[in-house]
């Protein structure tokens, strides 16, 4: 797609160029009573990368991007966009483009106006302004809507006039807090495959905050786990499912099952199995690993197990079955053959790396 | 078959089953949560007669002819083609003007000052919500002859600094408006979300006199005109203050008169009821309805 917006010849040129780089360093955020909403996070994101920030409620991921936004200032740390130091720059002055999950379109605006709304600020004038706006609509498919009102579009149209809106003044750095979480499911998906699209398109430098692991391994191009104000582990989405550094991370990011291990000289036996440990340093001694329901399969020969109950899941089918010691776990398996429950089976481990903690941790 | 089984899950989650003997439901559009219509014509019934015995009452009143019996409309042609007395009009058009002079500048002072701090506090210091709710709901809770005993040295100081023009009351006016107008703009404020719009116009490189007077201001006006509004009706009908502190508004007007001819005086207690009803309308009216657009032919793909 040829992206029509035109850029502001007044602009600086270090402003005309997308993708900064933005450094999050040693931030530190405490709330009122002591509370620590973000421990010293370091986060480095290149230029024109796509960073998700994946955790649970209440990890500090929506602080993390506000620090980053300047609505929220740190306690302690810095940030950094292209080197500069902006932690004492406002947020109208950050030059950086948000999208809320709430939508936030202005409701006694048009959605034209809307868009205009950011190069008004900027003192751009009214034909150009118009010109862009129109052609921001444009990229986000809504180039009919401009007169409407945030409150006769449906809630995808509402979020994609947002992010209209926060590129039409092309920003440095793109914040999008949780943007897709309000929508249905469908436009979840269409919406997100688009903010890819247009992400790529621009090379804009992306922060996007999320709980939901699916978006975030869809999207981006490294996923930051996030936990108690912390950073647990950042990677590719790849990197992250098949070489999960904590056991947090494991259990966050995909399903996996836990079970009893003991571990030594860098792998863990079960069952009679030995599979590699991810971190060959792990302790030796009794250790829970978390094994990926895909890296078990059934077999003619290997473990004895009970089926629990099986569950179809379209591509494939998810089977619990019961170890002899009563563990119960997850296997995930081509949806043609179809386990019923309580008959005897055998499965088989994958020797693929596995993550495992000890069992006081 | 005569039986249906159904399933739904409970508040705690749980999924449960259920077993229903099959008869028609009532759709969900149908089960009202309040009384019925006609409890509701009821309540309404009792309180329209309570309200509307009295002003019957008051027209009755301004419509006698005498102690002779029988009625007539001399009085409000009188009001309505200027035919009432000097010792009449005098005090009671000096009172309203005095009124309306004092309804503006207290609006005035109450958009002024409550506005630009209802909206600092919801953006920036929400930990002081609680405490401005408690010192703007509080005159509501001293009665008025309490706040003159405190208003008087007040005053003059005020006489000293502003002298002693009748619009100053406008400064004890917006004190006892405070309860009215905060609840007024506080719902708005509440149901707008103004947090999250600042923060957007922030993000698009918004400065704080921006924020307030084109992202806020024009989303809370529903908000603004009802507290002016019923800023208005308080203040033509404040006479406590006002005579306590010896000065003339269409109450205290109104008293004199109602010495000399109590039935011009209820002619015009009644015009100022009316004035109240239609400014009451008014807030329902005005800022109500969302703007809307011509319906586009083009479709979007979300």
């Amino acid at each position: 797609m040829t992206l029509s917006i035109t850029r502001d010849p007044e602009a600086p040129a270090e402003a005309r160029q997308p993708g900064s780089r933005v450094e999050l360093r040693s931030i530190v955020k405490e709330f009122a009573g002591g509370i620590r909403g973000l421990d010293g996070i370091d986060l480095v994101i290149e230029p024109g990368e796509f960073v998700a920030l994946l955790g649970p409620s209440g990890c500090g991921k929506t602080t993390a991007l506000r620090v980053l936004a300047g609505l929220e200032g740190a306690t302690s740390g810095t940030v950094l966009i292209d080197d500069k130091d902006v932690s004492g720059l406002p947020a109208r002055r950050r030059d950086i483009g948000m999208v809320f999950q709430s939508y936030s379109l202005f409701p006694h605006m048009t959605v034209l106006a809307n868009v205009e709304f950011g190069l008004r600020m900027r003192k751009v004038a009214g034909d150009e302004r118009r010109l862009r706006a129109g052609d921001a609509l444009e990229m986000v498919g809504l180039g009919g809507f401009g007169g409407r009102y945030a409150h006769e579009l449906s809630g995808g149209q509402q979020q994609r006039v947002a992010l209209a809106r926060a590129l039409v003044t092309e920003p440095r750095v793109l914040l999008l807090d949780e943007p897709l979480s309000a929508l249905d499911a469908r436009v979840r998906v269409q919406l997100r495959d688009e903010i890819r699209r247009i992400q790529q398109d621009f090379g804009i430098t992306t922060l996007f905050v999320t709980h939901d692991q699916e978006e975030a391994l869809a999207v981006a191009d490294r996923v930051a786990v996030m936990r108690a104000g912390n950073i647990e582990q950042i990677g590719s989405p790849e990197e992250l499912y098949s070489r999960a550094k904590t056991p947090f991370v494991a259990e966050f990011v995909g399903l996996s099952n836990r079970l009893r291990a003991v571990a030594s000289s860098g792998s863990a036996e079960l069952c009679g199995v030995r599979l590699p440990l991810i971190d060959p340093a792990t302790p030796d001694g009794d250790v829970i690993v978390f094994v990926r329901p895909e890296d078990i399969r059934f077999a003619a020969q290997g473990v004895p197990v009970e089926v629990v109950s099986t569950s179809f899941l379209g591509s494939y089918r998810r089977t619990a079955v019961a170890l002899d010691d009563g563990t119960v776990i997850s296997v995930q398996h081509p949806a043609g053959f179809v386990p019923t429950p309580d008959e005897r089976l055998h499965i088989e481990f994958d020797p693929a790396p596995v993550t495992a903690k000890g069992w006081e941790s | 078959m005569t039986r249906t089984e159904t399933a739904r899950t409970d508040t705690a989650g749980t999924h449960t089953a259920r077993t229903d003997t099959a008869r028609p439901t009532r759709p969900i559009d149908d089960v009202h949560p309040g009384p019925s219509r006609r409890t509701r014509w009821i309540i309404v019934g009792i309180l329209g007669l309570l309200f509307l015995v009295p002003i019957a009452a008051m027209v009755e009143f301004t419509l006698r002819k005498g102690l002779g019996g029988g009625y007539d409309v001399s009085r409000w042609i009188a009001v309505f083609t200027g035919g009432l007395s000097a010792a009449e009009n005098k005090p009671i058009f000096t009172g309203l003007g005095n009124s309306l002079l004092l309804a503006v500048v207290t609006v005035v002072v109450m958009l002024v000052l409550l506005v630009p701090t209802m909206v600092l506090v919801r953006i920036r210091f929400p930990q002081l919500q609680r405490v401005l709710e408690f010192v703007c709901l509080l005159p509501i809770t001293i009665p008025a002859i309490v706040l003159v005993v405190g208003l008087a040295p007040v005053y003059s100081v005020v006489a000293r600094m502003f002298g002693s023009g009748v619009w100053t009351l406008a400064f004890a006016y917006g004190v006892i408006v405070l309860p009215y107008a905060y609840r007024s703009i506080q719902t708005n404020l509440v149901a707008v979300d103004v947090v999250t719009l600042s923060e957007a116009a922030r993000s698009l490189g918004a400065g704080w006199l921006t924020i307030l007077f084109r992202v806020v201001v024009p989303n809370i006006r529903r908000g603004l005109l009802a507290a002016s509004f019923i800023s208005v009706a308080v203040v033509l009908g404040e006479y406590t203050i006002a005579a306590l502190l010896n000065r003339v508004n269409l109450q205290t007007a109104l008293v004199v008169v109602s010495k000399a001819d109590p039935f011009i005086a209820i002619i015009f207690a009644l015009l100022a009821l009316v004035f109240a009803f239609v400014l009451l309308i008014a807030i329902g009216r005005i800022g109500g309805a969302p703007r809307t657009s011509k319906p586009s032919r083009k479709k979007a793909t979300a």
